[in-house]
């Protein structure tokens, strides 16, 4: 039986796997995006078993809303990253060190 | 009383000199000087209805907070107007003052191109002195007492491409400092004692202080309401030049002759006097304080006014003898005589401002040149301004009638009936005073505006002459060249004329054209910028001359029975029953002519003449006798010319000690353990933290991202594990 | 289920909302019937696009009546009200004063004016937050469209890296948000923010902690506060000028809202809790923000940890956890807003074509250059700096009466200690340009209009620390409970 402890669980693991991967990736910009995509999810997943829990539609509701942002928060994430490579020839985060101090 | 009109009457005139000193370019000169003086014009107008309300009409004294700005720990900062019948009387004369003033600025200021700055500085000005007199707090006091400092530092400095106006601007700053350093300790005094900051508190509370002391050691200590009013009155020696403070007013006349009359005669220099009599509350309960007040308006008016003799910038005479008169009404602070010396503070400022102003004619009139020994008879060329400034002379000197004899001769007999300690030496300084302010002031007209006329010489050779003369800085010793000039006869007006015919066209009718010496007229005829002979200022100068000269006739005769014996101030001053001299004088006062008549049965009466008289001989009739005198009293003279070496010691003593101390404190205490240690020490370190802080800001992505996590877990191991 | 009533009337209150949607949208077509050639037509419209929204708000003003619509996801009261005015204000003086930079550098664009226009539906949205889904949609709508302002500039390599970094940690930002909204929600089983006040009485349940701390940092993040300030000076300093001036404007307002509605109006239950999370966090930020500010350089970074310095007080008002509290937060709020925009508004006005005037060095000798931009600026750093009789010091002190109020003594002593430390940077810029020798630098702008508004700015600055009275009464009075 999957209790709703399993599914937060499973949500807490989603949220530190999203956020080790923001800090710990050194390669590729492409996958700090992913990576924002994974810790949207994970709360989603939340809303979505708290939902479930408590009999109540709002939460899901959220999700929806959540998953339009995510939307757009990608196509804004990429047209930064098209940008950043035009100028920089490279997505390499270790390269994103000019502004510092 | 509406508290609006209040308002406005000092706000005006701080709108104008925003608009002016703003917007100068924009509203130009015509629109700066017709703003500015609309702006002191409906002042005046309403401190004129303001002091009929309070007078005639009986209106109760105001006293309310308009504008609260801050409440700290009980202590309120607000700005807040106490208006009764002094501080009513102190506006009328600050507005009026100042309204002669700005019109007169018209003409003086004519050609200057700080013409909008000039203006809005003066307005500036009049805005500060009027929160100064109408406040009730002392935090807006010493507001309006800086701000006034501010401003008066702004304008001796206007000329500010002449080092000798940075110079002196300096040195008023410096010499006020050391005022402002006593005035600062009062209001803390005050403050520490009585946990306030308005009048009415500290006034109530003033008896009870009395009894309090200050613990200096196991086995001294002080009265705290003797160090308030010390502390009060070093700020007002300061600001109102009694010696040894006084060493910067000579020095600021090197600002224009509109703000020496406004500033440095008639309202600025008169704070501290005001200061004094509004605090009447408190210094009445202290009579070692009086006393020091005594001794120093007594010194000052006596030796500075012997300055007066031995000066030939006729500016700098006007400025000692201010400062004599400044002396008197210190005096007659001393001696608790307040009323008096409010009285003479206003009939001082009319015929003081009346004198400063035609001095500025006289310079006007010139082209600029203030060096008495380089004019004379000049009566002839500009009767109104002489007319004028033998009203303000004579009222200055004691005439009876005038209104200076009035507030004089009431400090006189006042200081004659005082019973204070140090009275007796007073009393002959004030009296001995009115022989020196007689010989000075005589002196000045008699080498100004009579006699031999030595201006054309001295124009057209002023850089040789004046070789010729600056070794012999003497009272006669100017004089004694005087045979040696001649006036070569041109007469104009304006500068149209040119050289060659104002050099050859004598229209002059009475002048013997002489050639002397190695000056002849060809070489006028050279000189580029020959100018005409003087001639009378244009109306907008001679207008104030006349508005100041009415009351400089008459003002004193008019007021002086309820000003000074009568109830005029009612509540506002205060004193005590054993101070009340004027209470005693007023027994034997009955009516202003009686008082005027029976002057010229006293000794001051006499004095004055005797000054006039050996004026007359000196400087008119035999000019070799001031010299022989001056060689015979040699010694005399170089104390005299050195002003009593004030100066000498302020720079190479006072000065510096000063340098030598701090040189020593700051090598020793400040660079090294202060500022090494302590300042920079800290600074370096805040420094180097942060040069270190900011590596950890390292530009990388996941390390930012890091540091988001780690706060995260902190607080969530915070809170969560508790 | 509750009845929807889309009646004009019914809608009302969310004029100001409604209107800039619109306007938004005329301002896109605007921008593609006015073509490539007619850029400033844009720019004006959005100007009075602006004016009149800032009109109609203050003609609408149903002040005093807080009103509930679209089944409780909106509120309309007088604090939202207010921020939406000085919204309106705030953007319009920012594009006034960038105007010029952007035509110099080709970023005279529809997109940059339509961008500017939805950041600011963003703060609106969270000015009338009701509900935890308003709120994520504010934060987001503002957050959308400011990483693209930042990023607008597209020959800039600077800018482009500050929007990656911005994004990146800004998402973090939002998943932690989110999370921690699902936690509160999961454990109250609501997301209205009226429900969730009354839920949370008593002691709170471990998750609700979890949740709090994942808001808090979430709040932190948005605001600036040390150590979720990182992305901050990166892109003021990366960000064109003319953003940065925006991003320091209207979006605080937002970002008060944000802590204001969420953490002193939901979780008031919770004061005990975030007031000392936020107590410990504002320490680090006053330390770090000042202390790193003295090592600056670039006058833009400086302004950046001169932000978090400020942020620091804001948080500080929170600390209080009491509605006077609170109202000395939106003060300051206020007030540093006002000043920051003058500051940038100077750095703007002093940059031109071709010429970045972000370094410290450029302001050498602005007095002999520029005397009027030199007396603003130096207006405006003694303001921040917290120097009476400016408006800064009424924020600084009336942050630090109420946390004496609150007996938080030792924070006073921090609080009074940095200010010290910050003094000394803002001093040094009034020093640089007073008494240093001029710097070999083009000559600062000089268009009338412009300078005329950065005047009035400097003198609000001035006029309201003299007459405190009423913009102190009104932030009083908009924060009651």
């Amino acid at each position: 039986m999957i209790t709703l402890g399993h599914l937060l669980a499973l949500s807490a693991v989603l949220f530190a796997i999203a956020v080790a991967g923001v800090f710990l990736n050194r390669k590729n910009v492409i996958l700090l995006l992913m990576c924002v995509e994974l810790l949207l999810l994970a709360a989603n997943f939340n809303f979505v078993a708290f939902s479930r829990y408590l009999g109540d539609i709002s939460g899901q509701v959220f999700v929806f809303f959540v998953l339009t942002v995510a939307a757009a928060e990608s196509a804004i994430g990429l047209a930064i990253l098209v940008v950043l490579f035009r100028e920089r020839r490279s997505i390499n985060v270790e390269d994103l060190n000019t502004l510092k101090g | 009383m509406n508290p609006n009109v209040l308002l406005a009457i000092p706000l005006l005139p701080l709108i104008a000199a925003i608009i002016a000193g703003v917007f100068g370019r924009q509203v130009g000169r015509a629109g700066a000087h017709t703003v500015t003086i609309a702006g002191v014009a409906i002042s005046c107008a309403l401190s004129l209805y303001v002091l009929k309300q309070i007078y005639f009409d009986g209106a109760p004294t105001f006293d309310a907070p308009v504008y609260t700005w801050l409440v700290s720990d009980g202590i309120n900062i607000q700005v807040g107007f106490l208006v009764d019948r002094l501080t009513a009387l102190m506006m009328v004369v600050v507005t009026f003052v100042s309204l002669c003033v700005h019109v007169y600025t018209i003409g003086y200021m004519h050609d200057d191109p700080g013409y909008q700055r000039f203006f809005s500085y003066i307005s500036l000005f009049t805005f500060s002195m009027l929160m100064l007199v109408m406040s009730n707090n002392f935090m807006q006091l010493f507001f309006g007492w800086e701000a006034v400092g501010v401003v008066s530092y702004l304008l001796i400095g206007f000329w500010y491409t002449r080092p000798s106006a940075i110079f002196a601007n300096m040195k008023a700053f410096i010499v006020n400092r050391v005022g402002d350093f006593g005035f600062i300790v009062g209001i803390a005094a005050i403050v520490y004692f009585t946990n306030s900051l308005d009048y009415k508190e500290a006034f109530a509370a003033a008896p009870q202080l009395v009894s309090q002391n200050i613990v200096l050691s196991h086995t001294t200590s002080v009265a705290a309401l003797t160090v308030i009013c010390v502390g009060l009155f070093i700020g007002a020696m300061g600001k109102s030049a009694q010696v040894p403070l006084h060493v910067w007013l000579p020095d600021s006349m090197e600002g224009p002759t509109p703000i020496s009359a406004l500033i440095h005669a008639a309202t600025m220099v008169t704070a501290g006097i005001f200061m004094v009599a509004r605090m009447s509350p408190l210094f009445e309960h202290s009579e070692t304080a009086l006393t020091f007040v005594l001794v120093i308006g007594a010194t000052t008016a006596f030796f500075m006014g012997l300055l007066g003799v031995v000066n030939n910038d006729i500016k700098r005479v006007v400025a000692y003898s201010t400062l004599s008169q400044l002396g008197y009404m210190t005096v007659a602070l001393g001696v608790s005589a307040y009323s008096a010396a409010i009285f003479h503070l206003m009939t001082h400022a009319f015929f003081k401002a009346l004198l400063f102003l035609a001095a500025g004619s006289v310079i006007i009139g010139m082209h600029h040149e203030q060096d008495m020994r380089k004019m004379g008879g000049l009566a002839k060329y500009m009767p109104i301004t002489a007319i004028t400034c033998w009203i303000g002379a004579l009222a200055l000197v004691g005439t009876p009638f005038l209104s200076g004899f009035y507030s004089k001769d009431v400090i006189i007999e006042a200081v004659g009936e005082s019973h204070r300690a140090a009275a007796t030496y007073a009393y002959w300084c004030v009296l001995l005073g009115v022989f020196v302010t007689s010989l000075y002031t005589f002196r000045m007209l008699f080498m100004t505006f009579h006699g031999p006329e030595r201006f054309r010489h001295a124009h057209g050779h002023g850089h040789a002459e004046e070789q010729g003369t600056a070794g012999d800085p003497g009272p006669g010793g100017a004089l004694a060249h005087a045979p040696a000039f001649a006036t070569a006869g041109a007469h104009g007006h304006g500068s149209a004329h040119t050289s060659a015919h104002a050099a050859e066209v004598s229209h002059a009718p009475a002048h013997a054209v002489h050639s002397s010496g190695g000056h002849g007229a060809g070489a006028h005829a050279h000189e580029e910028h020959d100018r005409s002979a003087p001639h009378e200022s244009p109306a907008v100068v001679t207008v104030p001359l006349i508005a100041l000269a009415i009351p400089s006739l008459l003002i004193g005769g008019l007021t002086v029975s309820s000003v000074v014996f009568g109830d005029f101030f009612g509540d506002a001053i205060f004193v005590l029953e054993r101070n009340d001299v004027l209470g005693e004088l007023a027994h034997e006062f009955h009516g202003a002519i009686g008082f005027a008549l029976h002057g010229f049965l006293s000794l001051p009466f006499w004095l004055a003449l005797a000054g006039a008289a050996t004026a007359w001989l000196f400087f008119l009739k035999k000019p070799s006798l001031a010299n022989t005198t001056a060689r015979t009293f040699g010694w005399l003279r170089t104390i005299l010319v050195n002003k009593y070496f004030f100066d000498w010691i302020n720079e190479n003593i006072v000065a510096g000690a000063t340098r030598l101390l701090g040189r020593s404190l700051w090598r020793g205490g400040d660079a090294a353990i202060i500022d090494g240690a302590m300042v920079n020490g800290t600074a370096a370190a805040m420094g180097r933290l942060g040069s270190l802080l900011r590596h950890v800001q390292s530009g990388y992505l996941y390390s930012y991202a890091f540091w988001m996590i780690i706060g995260l877990a902190v607080l969530l191991g915070w809170f969560l594990w508790r | 289920m509750p009845e929807t009533d889309f009646s004009l009337a019914s809608v009302a209150p969310a004029l100001p909302e409604i209107y800039l949607t619109v306007m938004v949208c005329v301002v896109l077509m605007v921008d593609v019937f006015a073509g490539q050639t007619r850029r400033g037509l844009t720019a004006t419209f959005t100007l009075l696009t602006l004016a009149v929204g800032a009109g109609l708000t203050a003609m609408y003003s149903h002040v005093g009546v807080r009103t509930t619509l679209f089944n409780g996801l909106y509120v309309a009261d007088e604090l939202a009200w207010v921020l939406k005015l000085f919204g309106f204000l705030f953007v319009a003086f920012a594009l006034l004063y960038s105007r010029t930079y952007l035509n110099d550098r080709g970023l005279l664009r529809g997109e940059y004016f339509v961008l500017a226009l939805t950041a600011l539906l963003g703060v609106f949205v969270l000015a009338s937050a009701n509900s935890l889904l308003t709120v994520y949609v504010g934060v987001e709508l503002l957050a959308l469209s400011v990483y693209a302002m930042v990023a607008f500039d597209r020959e800039s390599g600077i800018a482009a890296e500050s929007a990656m970094k911005y994004f990146v940690l800004g998402a973090i930002a939002s998943g932690a948000l989110l999370y921690g909204m699902s936690m509160i929600y999961g454990l109250t089983g609501t997301l209205s923010i009226d429900v969730l006040a009354d839920h949370l009485r008593g002691e709170p349940s471990l998750g609700v902690i979890l949740g709090l701390v994942f808001i808090v940092v979430a709040v932190a993040f948005k605001m600036g506060a040390v150590p979720f300030h990182m992305w901050l000076p990166d892109v003021y300093h990366g960000a064109p000028t003319a953003v940065t001036l925006f991003i320091s404007t209207a979006p605080k307002l937002a970002y008060f809202a944000l802590a204001f509605r969420l953490l002193a109006e939901g979780l008031q239950g919770l004061v005990q809790d975030w007031s000392r999370m936020l107590a410990a966090l504002a320490v680090l930020t006053l330390i770090v923000g000042n202390l790193v500010a003295l090592a600056q350089t670039n006058i833009k970074r400086l302004l950046a940890y001169s932000t978090i310095a400020n942020v620091g007080f804001i948080v500080l008002g929170f600390v209080a956890g009491t509605p006077a509290g609170y109202s000395a937060a939106l003060y300051y709020t206020i007030v540093y807003v006002l000043t920051t925009l003058g500051s940038f508004g100077v750095v703007v006005l002093a940059s031109r074509k071709g010429f970045e005037a972000d370094e410290l060095d450029h302001y050498k000798g602005l007095h002999a250059r520029d005397p009027m931009l030199a007396f603003m600026m130096m207006m405006l750093m003694f303001s921040t700096a917290g120097v009476p009789p400016f408006v800064g010091f009424w924020a600084k002190l009336r942050i630090i009466q109420e946390l004496w109020a609150t007996n938080h003594p030792w924070l006073v002593v921090i609080a009074a200690a940095v200010s010290v430390v910050g003094a000394f940077y803002y001093l040094r810029v009034v020093k640089l340009m007073y008494f240093d020798a001029p710097a070999d630098v083009p000559d600062t702008e000089r268009q009338t209009g412009v300078r005329f508004a950065l005047g009035l700015n400097a003198v609000a600055v001035l006029v309201l620390g003299i007459l405190p009275g009423p913009l102190l009464d009104l932030c009083a009075r908009l924060i009651h409970q």
